[in-house]
């Protein structure tokens, strides 16, 4: 028996099992794309998808309209197709395989839906990216944190406490960006405490973490229940960042109202997202931060201080999510309510795990998360019959499907979790 | 010095075992509460102005900080407990009127307590069982939401049955739905390696936005209520004494589990197998066990007991489910848990204690004025404080014990 | 001459151990110093210390006659002192230029990493000292022999002239190690200065220019290798006199009891590591699977104990197939198991000795009637196996964990000895060990294979296999190339194999002779 030729074929049996599997999925989605919406839509009835948005600074653009029927069924035949041709030659790229699925059907899905009305998709973008900001602070500071080897899910309790942090002080000072700076440095703070915990006394990091959820929840609700919601109102009345639209980019159509006309917080998401991504792959101290996280003890031998790199990175991560706590008050409603976070930060962990642990993937599946919640509210107006907790629950299924590895694996840190003992 | 590792931890009398395990907790809740005093403390309006004339008049000061904290953790106390003159009076007129109205008004704070610590033992022991199998449930809010719903499904939709065959089903139910939603994240994290803490938390989103439509559509009682009808008497957990005593079967029940949880992990193949799987999975693979089926097993465990949890709060407190109603379980269940040492005896006196709290945080609530989120505060701490035993030994300036038998490192990251 | 560096009395405790006890060591320029000792002899925590690791709790370092402090790895890198460790410190996911870089990195701009520059730099050292490497490789696509140079590459990349190689040749082939000896006089020629920690004694005498023997965390003696004799160094290592051989009687081979048709097996990151393989294993007969660490000898284990799934091919114990069987069924079919990590697979750690022995029968009577446990059966049978095969402990209750290394060895070896087996596998069954329990855990072996057990050595230390095997299979890249007699085996043939030369050509380049079997501690 020829070892070599074996080789070859068990190696080529998995690439096998990725052919025929994605052309199952492929060609199963073409006939769920014809059968779900194809035959729901009545014919002769356009989609009006919406391209300017009212009171935007941006060149008017035309809105696209589309005939409905007949783009659902080009739709599904495209997808079929490239099933066929995925059963028969084979893609390796299992991204694009899962990009050009999931785009079909909720392109599909958008048109059937508004089939016979109008359906801004400027705005849509628009709402998704603000849905998504907090959702990808909270990714990043576990970003930060995890690559250097440091699980942190107190993120939720981190923005809460920051998010009462910045009304609180944004309302006493009368100053939304002493607002925004405590907020920052309280993030820093309670995951500095975090930090310790883990560092210096190697409490279990989950554990840790679900004491400051715990102790963040009760201590914000305290102080509202206490005081904002009793004789000082006056402490949770900050106002809201106004929105600054950026000169001529806020003009490019479509890009300009959805992202150049957002205020300060968005922006700083923008900023954070690429600085951390050119730190971690691009600088020293990046190279040092995931060295810790991958292999700490090579790290400690080339006389790098582990403690100081999880301490910082960890405390990094916190402000980080410090900034994502202030987008819940001074960044968007300009009050502190009880548990206002709503999960947003475990969904950003779940970002950050569907992002692969890279910023710029956390942001993209920030987004994704971000466009899933600003559609079910537009598809209640649009009164589609789905029940909206169906579509509230397709990212928590999709996290779920992600984490299975079956698209496409995530790989943590390698010691992502595990204290440092010298 | 050599020597010194030949110590002989074996020897040790039970009695100062145990003294040595609930050291540290306890240790831990005293400073929880010591904490949460000084919450109160600063939060209060009256005590920092008399700070403010500190100088005039300190004994003012003192003496409000400490009257301040007596009136919380006194109607703290009486809500968790009871008055004991109240028991007096109630006990002089049942023996000279035979007239038990107020009696059991005395002793109702004590019962409201037992009946809140229920949910908590089983909860507890549900991430307790967890932890020993070296998996970290945080999804026991969202099993017990379902197997609340699920019983509560059971219990309102038959009628006609008898209580012997419809409650035992009702109960049945409850445990099932909350088996399924924990055995979802176990079988992934068995066949896939997906790490059960982000599933388990998935799981919980998933629940409540399938109650939200389940309580607006299919499950609605009719009404404008977002809540189930009630369930059918025949479903319900007897109680053990007339209206505003609540006190019922699901604490005898529940107490009864946490004796089974124990002879499960401590006295049979199948709990030295989950034990074997939690403290080095690849051992307890070379030894022949399953990985697949006790990871599987013990997740489906673990959310029957939740589920459970959940099922008892419906069959014999609330009688329906609303909104909300699972709101906190999941993570105190988690504090638990970590206070018992995953040890049952320990999960259903850390059980006891939270019962209590929480039942007298309301009472606290409302006679001395302070937000029942307090006890999550104090919860927060006591958390850190016994994960960290470390701390509690610096500051009550405790002997330092050997390492390995303090290892607190339940998970391992999100290893795949 | 110049003493480069100078140990003085350097004292470490850890809790319940003295690891070093006031060591003097010096170390002349230009010079290769062994530093031998047996297994938990102080050598690794002393080099520890002095690359700054750990701190010593008395004692003084100079370096060129100056005392210095070494706190971290960073103060014994500025005084021109590198280790290449053990286990090598190398992050996986990262490029050759990426980990030679780490800790000093040469920026563009000041901010940006400048990993060109790096890249350069050790293509010269390639050069210099003839260490062939790719610097845009990934780690992880690396054999461990050139993982070794980036080790070393890193090491005179920040320009160290005291070098501490920390048991080099532990992962490598003789021929390997044979170059590594050239890249070391290269580097001695160069003006450096090496302290090379082993515990191999023909290494040392093949290459030291001065040897210092470390016992029980002190200095038992020092030599020149021209005047010692193996067996001097041997008893200055342990400290009474040792049988350098095996006692054993000759094979009495049975029935085929292990048979192995061209098995396939892919390890977890899906790669083919046991690449078709046909042998068998008789009663009464130990085969030895010779080869370098890495070339599939673990998963070949992993596969016949079910520990990993065969791809294709068939295993067949007494005649019954096992390719697809569960690690239970293939233990309950009369399997033995000693497993090459004992911490990892062999032991449950925190659990006390009684559970570890019953570990594999637990749901067997008299351990367990339906699922309750039996107590009583359980402690009566590990007090008897606990004293039948000499487990030093005060009691049984205590945890695994406390246990030393040898200890720990033999509960392992007294729970798979004391059942019913037709096979023992044994996987590197004395890494790390004692040489008291290293002579145990061999007369334990010979003793199964006189009771008719057919037995699967596999190790990575040549000189056990050729001590115990009566015939010895050498494997390479997941083949098995050839299998030998071991009464005539010529130790370079077996080099030449393992380090992947076809029988042929090895067998025309092997020089006859050199056949005496020395047991290596």
């Amino acid at each position: 028996m020829n070892t070599i030729e074996e080789t070859k074929t068990i190696e080529a049996a998995a690439f096998r099992r990725i052919r025929i599997g994605y052309g199952i999925a492929l060609l199963v989605t073409g006939m769920l794309i014809f059968l779900l919406f194809g035959l729901n839509t009545q014919a002769g009835l356009s989609s009006v998808f919406g391209m300017n948005l009212p009171s935007s600074q941006a060149i008017v653009i035309p809105d696209l309209v589309i005939p409905a029927q007949a783009t659902v069924y080009a739709l599904a035949i495209v997808i079929a197709f490239l099933g066929a041709f995925q059963m028969s030659r084979g893609i390796h790229s299992i991204g694009w395989l899962v990009g050009a699925l999931a785009f079909a059907f909720v392109l599909a899905f958008l048109v059937w839906a508004a089939q016979g009305k109008s359906f801004n998709l400027v705005g849509m973008l628009q709402s998704s990216i603000v849905r998504a900001t907090p959702i990808a602070l909270a990714a990043l500071c576990g970003v930060m944190s995890e690559r250097s080897g440091v699980v942190n899910i107190g993120i939720e309790g981190i923005m809460l406490i920051s998010a009462q942090a910045a009304v609180i002080s944004a309302s006493l000072a009368s100053n939304l960006y002493v607002g925004l700076l405590v907020a920052i440095l309280t993030g820093g703070l309670v995951a500095a405490t975090h930090a310790y915990l883990v560092i210096r006394f190697k409490v279990d990091q989950i554990v840790s973490g679900v004491a400051i959820n715990i102790f963040g929840v009760g201590m914000t609700s305290f102080i509202s229940s206490r005081f904002l919601e009793k004789a000082f109102t006056n402490l949770n009345n900050s106002g809201t960042f106004p929105i600054i639209p950026i000169p001529i980019l806020s003009k490019i159509p479509i890009i300009g109202p959805a992202l150049f006309e957002s205020n300060i917080v968005i922006y700083l998401m923008i900023v954070v997202v690429i600085v951390t991504h050119v730190i971690l792959f691009y600088t020293p101290w990046g190279l040092r931060t995931r060295a810790v996280g991958e292999h700490p003890k090579a790290a400690d031998t080339l006389g790098i201080n582990v403690y100081l790199t999880r301490y910082i990175n960890v405390i990094a991560g916190g402000m980080i999510a410090g900034l994502g706590g202030a987008y819940f008050t001074i960044g968007a409603v300009g009050r502190f309510d009880q548990a206002m976070t709503a999960g947003k930060g475990f969904i950003g962990l779940a970002a950050m795990i569907f992002g692969n642990w890279n910023p710029v993937g956390a942001f993209f599946s920030s987004l994704i998360f971000g466009f899933a919640d600003s559609l079910q509210v537009k598809l209640q107006i649009l009164s589609v019959p789905i029940p909206s907790a169906f579509l509230l629950m397709a990212p928590y299924i999709v996290t779920m499907i992600v984490l299975t590895g079956v698209i496409g694996k995530s790989t943590p840190p390698a010691a992502d979790g595990v204290p440092y003992e010298k | 010095m050599s020597e010194k590792n030949q110590q002989q931890p074996a020897k040790k009398g039970w009695l100062r075992q145990a003294r040595e395990a609930a050291l540290v907790p306890a240790l831990a809740v005293f400073t929880g509460l010591l904490i949460g005093a000084i919450v109160i403390v600063v939060s209060d309006a009256d005590v920092i102005a008399a700070y403010g004339n500190f100088f005039s008049n300190p004994l003012h000061a003192i003496g409000l900080t400490f009257s301040t904290v007596a009136t919380a953790y006194g109607a703290l106390f009486i809500g968790s407990f009871g008055s004991f003159d109240r028991l007096v009076e109630g006990l002089g007129i049942y023996f000279s009127t035979g007239e038990t109205r107020q009696l059991l008004r005395a002793i109702y704070p004590l019962t409201e307590s037992l009946v809140s610590s229920t949910p908590y033992i089983l909860t507890g022991l549900s991430v307790a069982i967890g932890f020993r199998a070296g998996l970290f449930n945080i999804g026991a809010e969202g099993q017990f939401f379902i197997g609340a719903l699920c019983s509560a499904y059971v219990g309102y939709s038959i009628s006609g049955l008898p209580a012997f065959i419809h409650l035992p089903l009702a109960l049945l139910a409850g445990a099932a739905g909350g088996a399924v939603w924990g055995a979802i994240p176990g079988y992934l994290k068995a066949r896939f390696g997906a790490h059960e803490v982000v599933n388990t938390i998935m799981m919980n989103w998933i629940a409540f936005r399938l109650s939200d439509w389940l309580l607006t559509g299919p499950m609605q009682a009719s009404g404008f209520r977002p809540v189930t009808p009630n369930v059918a008497i025949s479903a319900e957990l007897p109680r053990f004494f007339s209206d505003p005593i609540r006190l019922n079967w699901g604490f005898i029940l529940s107490l009864a589990i946490a004796g089974l949880v124990y002879w499960l992990l401590f006295k049979t193949t199948i709990g030295f197998e989950l034990r074997s799987v939690g403290n080095n999975p690849d051992g307890a693979k070379y030894a022949g066990m399953s990985i697949t089926r006790n990871i599987v097993l013990v997740m489906t465990l673990a959310g029957a007991l939740a589920g459970l949890a959940g099922t008892v709060q419906v069959l014999g407190v609330d009688r329906w489910v609303g909104q909300g109603f699972s709101a906190g379980y999941g993570f105190d269940s988690i504090a638990l848990a970590l206070l018992g040492k995953s040890h049952p005896l320990g999960v259903v006196l850390a059980a006891l204690l939270f019962g209590f709290l929480r039942s007298g945080a309301a009472r606290m609530q409302s006679m001395a004025d302070i937000p029942i989120d307090i006890i999550s505060v104090i919860q927060g701490l006591v958390i850190i404080f016994v994960a960290a035993p470390a701390i509690i030994r610096r500051i009550y300036r405790l002997k330092e014990k050997a390492a390995d038998e303090e290892s607190t490192v339940l998970t391992r990251g999100w290893g795949r | 001459m110049t003493t480069v560096l100078e140990l003085r009395g350097i004292t470490k405790r850890f809790p319940g151990v003295l690891a070093n006890d006031h060591v003097d060591i010096s170390l002349n320029e230009r010079e290769i110093l062994a530093l031998l000792g047996e297994n938990g002899a102080g050598k690794t925590t002393l080099m520890n210390i002095l690359y700054g690791l750990y701190q010593p709790d008395e004692g003084q370092i100079l370096v060129r006659g100056e005392e210095v402090a070494i706190n971290s790895p960073s103060d014994a890198i500025a005084r021109g002192i590198g280790m290449v460790h053990q286990h090598f410190m190398l992050v996986p996911v990262m490029t050759v230029t990426e980990n030679v870089m780490l800790g000093i990195e040469p920026t563009k701009n000041g901010i940006f990493l400048d990993k060109g520059q790096v890249a350069k730099r050790i293509r010269e050292i390639s050069e210099q000292y003839g260490l062939e490497v790719d610097p845009d490789a990934y780690i992880k696509d690396l054999p461990v022999g050139t993982q070794q140079r980036v080790e070393i590459i890193k090491v005179l990349y920040r320009n160290a002239d005291i070098l501490i190689l920390d048991e080099p040749t532990a992962v490598l082939t003789p021929q390997e190690v044979e170059g590594l000896f050239q890249i070391l006089r290269a580097l001695i020629d160069s003006g450096k200065s090496i302290i090379f920690i082993t515990h191999k004694l023909k290494e040392v005498l093949a290459m030291a220019d001065r040897i210092t023997v470390l016992r029980g965390g002190a200095v038992a003696g020092s030599a020149i290798p021209s005047e010692v004799t193996p067996r001097q160094l041997a008893s200055l290592m342990v400290g009474r006199e040792v049988s350098l051989t095996v006692e054993k009687e000759k094979p009495q081979p049975g029935e085929v009891v292990l048979q192995v048709n061209h098995l396939y097996v892919k390890d977890e990151r899906e790669h083919v590591v046991v690449n078709g393989i046909t042998f068998d294993v008789r009663g009464g007969e130990v085969l030895g699977v010779a080869g370098v660490q890495g070339n599939g000898q673990t998963e070949l284990v992993y596969a016949l104990t079910g520990l990993l799934p065969v791809e294709s091919g068939d295993v067949l114990l007494n005649g019954e197939s096992l390719a697809h069987a569960t690690p239970r069924q293939i233990l309950e079919r009369g399997v033995a198991h000693v497993p090459e990590d004992r911490q990892k697979h062999g032991l449950v750690l925190p659990f006390p000795i009684y559970d570890n022995m019953m570990l594999c029968t637990y749901y067997q009577p008299p351990f367990s009637r339906g699922v309750v446990l039996q107590e009583k059966a359980i402690m009566d049978s590990a007090t008897e196996l606990t004293a039948q095969f000499d487990v030093r402990t005060p009691s049984i209750k205590v945890a695994v964990s406390t246990l030393s290394g040898g200890n720990q060895q033999k509960v392992i070896v007294a729970r798979e000895f004391s059942r019913p087996i037709k096979l023992l596998i044994a996987s590197q069954p004395t890494r790390g060990l004692d040489v008291g329990s290293i002579e145990y855990i061999h007369s334990r072996i010979i003793e199964k294979r006189d009771d008719g057990v057919a037995v699967l050595l596999v190790s990575s230390e040549l000189d056990e296999i050729l001590a115990l095997s009566d015939r010895i299979a050498v494997m390479y890249k997941g083949q098995i190339v050839d299998v030998l007699d071991a009464d005539a085996v010529n130790k370079e043939y077996l080099g030449l194999l393992m380090a992947g030369m076809k029988p042929s050509e090895a067998a025309s380049k092997a020089k006859p002779g050199e056949q005496t079997v020395e047991r290596v501690f």
